[in-house]
């Protein structure tokens, strides 16, 4: 960040720099808060289960009740986590193209633009591998973002956060109005389709993880090499240029990086809202606003939240389940409703 | 003289509404009586009115009576009261794209309803109950996160929206929680249909819609002015936090009751005002175009949705399908054109 | 000037939730004439607008109309006496001029809202007076910035009120609109003795069309009275913090303020 001096008196960041300790602290920490909760993931649930039944899972031995609980257990927090991560990285990038405090994939309708394609996959070409969701989500997830935000940022003020909310939360309409007009005559994929839609990481398994971690690997990567170009487009399209940024690029990287993200996410959990929103935020006050720190960290708290959260679905009605596209919903609303709040009526 | 250029600019405009509204009425006329005569068997008017009479022809009777009518004359109502919502909240908030559906009131009655019928298994007349309750719990709560120094639409429309998908996250769970065949009934219902239309539940719709219908039509000057703006409608001596309060609260309880009745049929408390307003040019009262408006899709879209297909699909479905890439269209328009944001 | 001020503020204490934003201001908008009120920004000049025109209750303190509390008036009654020109109207969208200007017309009209001679008789002399007569049937929203202004301003006409108050009239225009616009109030000024009373950000216009300049600074009256007596260096440097000299313009004879900064003084 420049230090350049405007009429005598310092600029900007230079002012406000958090120092490279206190960041790599929060960042050790939230790797050890990982850490537990991948541990306490593997304990709570339906049934409880002790240290010894984990270690000895662990290590391979699955002769209990208890410790095969724990090797179901631990795909499904692998999982979780990596879907946490996925989703908070694919929120902060967005946030970031857009310029848009309320940026989420679900809210900017991406999610649901994801389904519509998996439905229409499904019903009308009979797809059924995990490979094909994952890229058919992904098609729905980059055509959605394109649209939205095509009609979002038509006329006067450009992309606004209201408009492109409510060009979001207009198209997430459509689209769910059309998956629910595919959907209703066809009983046969109804089912499998509910079930999904809920958003849930329950049916997790080791050849489905295999299957969607590259995708998830490559969209973080790039939203990792997009960071800097990041902080560059939160200064406006205009002063970024003027630093030397390739703005049209840079966007079209960062928002690649977050459809895919996204797309593979949903493809995998089905869609799940609030955790993009929510924890870019969070982790805003905790770490500042420069997006070298700011996505690895999201990464690391999406995961935890997430992760979090399906603790307690799996806690809260034992011994049946909430999913947590469930909790997540009913966690992130209010911290919505809270952001809304504080923002002046005309950012919005 | 300019007196006369006014006088006759608005003679032409006036006539234009009155042609308008007249062919709605008759469209929806017909495509009542449509529905009252069409389907597995045929009936003529004569005997249609014969039963609306009350007299007893055999077969008809049944069919006409106890099957069809209360099916027509409740898609009639639920259409009315979906359209008077609809515009009321889209003038309130001075925005098109700002209709219930969007910003988690149907949500909130659905999610009652749902909760009240499936978890509980209760009857229609207490679902009704439910349903209203909490359409007027969730409003009241939007109303007031929104209120922070002053009336927000902005804010409202915002949080409308965040509650929406926690609301329908917890119509996904209970859901989810159901039994098979449950699923089936619950999500035709939510996409709106009018399956099992009885006066039972045509009734307290009638009420509601006959009551509150023209208290909106009452304060419909005011529309006008509230639609300049909160500042020009208060200059013009409208008292502004009471004219939106009774407007909101008349377009929740008709809302409510109507998806209470039918579910939430997709989109036409959406569509019904911009689609009235680009028939009958602007400028006047949009209330009874939009009621019109509304009956109508909803009476059109069950006759297709009954007929023009190999399966039956519950008329939410057919005006989702037809709401989806209209509410596109207006999307680009109104952002296209400046839009009232 | 004059000793009957319909409109006045006494004592006003107005504030935003716990913001205090004008503190203990008396103020009087002396009948038949043309007053501005100008000030830095957010100096709370918008906000003591907004109170004279009832659109905020204020925290102590008393606006009176003719007299009476303005709050205790029937919105209606204060509908018929004051008009307002808001900072950002909003037309429904297509909506024609005729109707538009009709609206003003909401305080005098009845239950229903059909026309009567009267309406009708009052929106076309508020389309003369205003020169629009030919736009009469043309869509608002494809007037120009200009044009638009000028229906606003035949609504508030229409409401036929004897006192007008503008919130920053000019702000969106460019320089031949301002002068348009503020000539047109002029006129309304001379012909038919409306008092007006309007918020300004440009100093210069204010000093040249306003008959009563009130300057304010920091939610209190800094100077009030005639262009001649409140626009002067010292003034300008404590309501604005700028440097200036102050000269009689050559084309009105108003005071000019030109502004000294670091590279021009």
């Amino acid at each position: 960040m420049s230090t350049a001096t405007l009429g005598g008196r310092p600029t900007g960041a230079a002012a406000l720099r958090r120092p490279v300790g206190v960041r790599l602290a929060w960042l050790a920490g939230g790797v050890v808060l990982l850490v537990v909760l991948f541990a306490a993931s593997l304990a709570f649930g339906a049934r409880d289960v002790s240290l010894d039944e984990i270690l000895a899972a662990l290590s391979g031995r699955a002769n209990g009740v208890g410790e095969a609980a724990v090797t179901l257990r631990m795909p499904r927090t692998v999982l979780a986590m990596l879907v946490g991560a996925a989703l908070a990285l694919s929120g902060c990038a967005m946030q970031a193209v857009t310029r848009n405090p309320l940026a989420d994939p679900a809210i900017l309708g991406i999610t649901p633009g994801a389904s519509l394609a998996v439905v229409i996959g499904i019903a009308f070409f009979g797809l059924s591998s995990s490979y094909s969701y994952i890229g058919v989500a992904t098609l729905g997830a980059a055509v959605a973002s394109i649209f939205v935000y095509a009609v979002g940022s038509m006329g006067r003020g450009g992309a606004t956060p209201l408009k492109l909310a409510l060009a979001g939360a207009a198209s997430a309409a459509a689209f769910t109005s059309l998956v629910s007009a595919i959907l209703l005559p066809r009983v046969d994929i109804l089912e499998t389709f509910r079930f999904w839609q809920i958003g849930g990481v329950g049916g997790a398994s080791w050849d489905r993880i295999l299957v969607v971690a590259p995708f998830l690997g490559l969209g973080a990567l790039i939203c990792l090499a997009s960071a800097r170009g990041m902080n560059s487009l939160a200064l406006g399209d205009d002063m970024a240029a003027g630093l030397g940024v390739r703005v049209g690029r840079t966007r079209l990287l960062a928002a690649a990086g977050a459809v895919i993200l996204a797309g593979a996410a949903t493809a995998i959990a089905g869609p799940i809202g609030f955790v993009g929103l929510v924890v870019p935020h969070l982790c805003r006050l905790i770490v500042g606003t420069d997006h070298r720190w700011l996505i690895p960290f999201s990464a690391l708290a999406g995961a935890a939240l997430l992760t979090l959260a399906d603790i307690i679905g799996r806690v809260l009605t034992r011994p049946e389940e909430i999913e947590v596209g469930i909790v997540t919903a009913f966690i992130g609303a209010p911290v919505f409703i809270w952001l809304v709040r504080r923002q002046k009526v005309r950012e919005l | 003289m300019t007196v006369e250029i006014v006088i006759a600019g608005r003679r032409t405009r006036a006539r234009r509404r009155a042609i308008v509204v007249t062919a709605l009425a008759a469209g929806v006329l017909i495509a009542y009586a449509v529905t009252l005569m069409v389907g597995q068997t045929f009936y003529t008017p004569g005997e249609v009115v014969q039963v609306i009479l009350g007299q007893q022809v055999p077969g008809a009777s049944f069919t006409v009576g106890t099957l069809r009518l209360p099916r027509a004359t409740l898609a009639l109502l639920a259409g009315a009261a979906f359209g008077l919502a609809g515009v009321t909240f889209q003038t309130l908030l001075r925005n098109p794209l700002a209709s219930p559906d969007v910003i988690g009131i149907s949500a909130g009655a659905s999610a009652a309803a749902v909760f009240a019928g499936v978890t509980l298994g209760l009857g229609d007349q207490q679902v009704s109950i439910f349903a209203l309750v909490a359409a007027l719990v969730t409003a009241t709560a939007i109303y007031l996160l929104s209120h922070k120094a002053g009336f927000s639409g902005i804010r409202l429309i915002l949080i409308g929206i965040g509650v929406a998908a926690m609301l329908n996250s917890l119509i996904n769970y209970l859901l989810s929680k159901a039994a098979a065949w449950d699923l089936q009934v619950a999500m035709q219902w939510l996409t709106g249909s009018l399956n099992g239309a009885s006066w039972e539940r045509v009734l307290p719709l009638l009420i509601v819609v006959l009551v509150l219908g023209p208290v909106l039509m009452s304060v419909s000057r005011s529309f006008g002015a509230l639609h300049l703006g909160d500042d020009s409608a208060a200059a013009l001596g409208v008292r502004t936090d009471r004219t939106r309060l009774l407007m909101i609260l008349a377009a929740v309880a008709l809302l409510a009751f109507a998806t209470a009745a039918t579910g939430p049929i997709a989109f036409v408390a959406f569509m019904a005002g911009p689609i009235a307003a680009r028939l009958v040019g602007p400028g006047g009262s949009m209330l009874l175009p939009s009621a019109l408006v509304g009956a109508l899709l909803v009476l059109l879209a069950d006759l297709v949705g009954q007929f023009a297909f190999g399966t039956r699909y519950p008329v939410g479905v057919i005006t989702g399908v037809l709401g989806a890439p209209f509410l596109i269209y207006l999307l680009i328009r109104t952002n296209r054109a400046g839009g009232s944001l | 000037m004059t000793d009957d001020d319909r409109l006045s503020a006494q004592s006003l204490t107005l504030a935003y939730g716990d913001r205090e934003v004008v503190h203990d201001l008396d103020l009087s908008i002396p009948s038949g004439q043309i007053t501005a009120i100008v000030g830095a920004n957010g100096c709370g000049k918008s906000t003591v607008l907004r109170a004279l025109a009832r659109l905020l209750k204020p925290r102590s303190g008393t606006v009176l109309l003719d007299g009476d509390e303005i709050h205790r008036l029937p919105s209606r009654e204060v509908a018929r006496r004051l008009g307002l020109l808001p900072q950002s109207p909003t037309a429904p969208e297509g909506i024609v001029v005729a109707d538009l200007i009709g609206r003003g017309r909401h305080p005098h009209q009845r239950f229903l809202a059909r026309w009567s001679a009267a309406d009708y008789a009052a929106v076309a002399d508020a389309l003369d007076a205003t020169g629009i007569a030919d736009l009469a049937d043309r869509a608002v929203d494809e007037l120009s910035g200009g044009q638009r202004q000028r229906v606003w301003i035949a609504m508030a006409l229409a409401q036929q009120t004897d006192i007008l108050l503008l919130d920053e009239p000019t702000t969106f225009l460019d320089v031949t609109h301002q002068v348009e616009v503020l000539d047109l109030l002029t006129d309304l000024n001379r012909e038919r003795g409306t008092t007006i009373a309007m918020v300004l950000h440009d100093l210069n216009l204010a000093a040249r069309y306003a008959d009563r300049l009130v300057a304010v600074r920091a939610g209190r009256i800094h100077s009030v009275g005639a262009p001649d007596e409140v626009i002067t260096e010292q003034n300008v440097r404590e309501v604005f913090g700028l440097e200036s000299q102050v000269m009689p313009d050559p084309v009105s004879g108003k005071p000019l303020v030109l502004p000294r900064g670091r590279h021009h003084s």
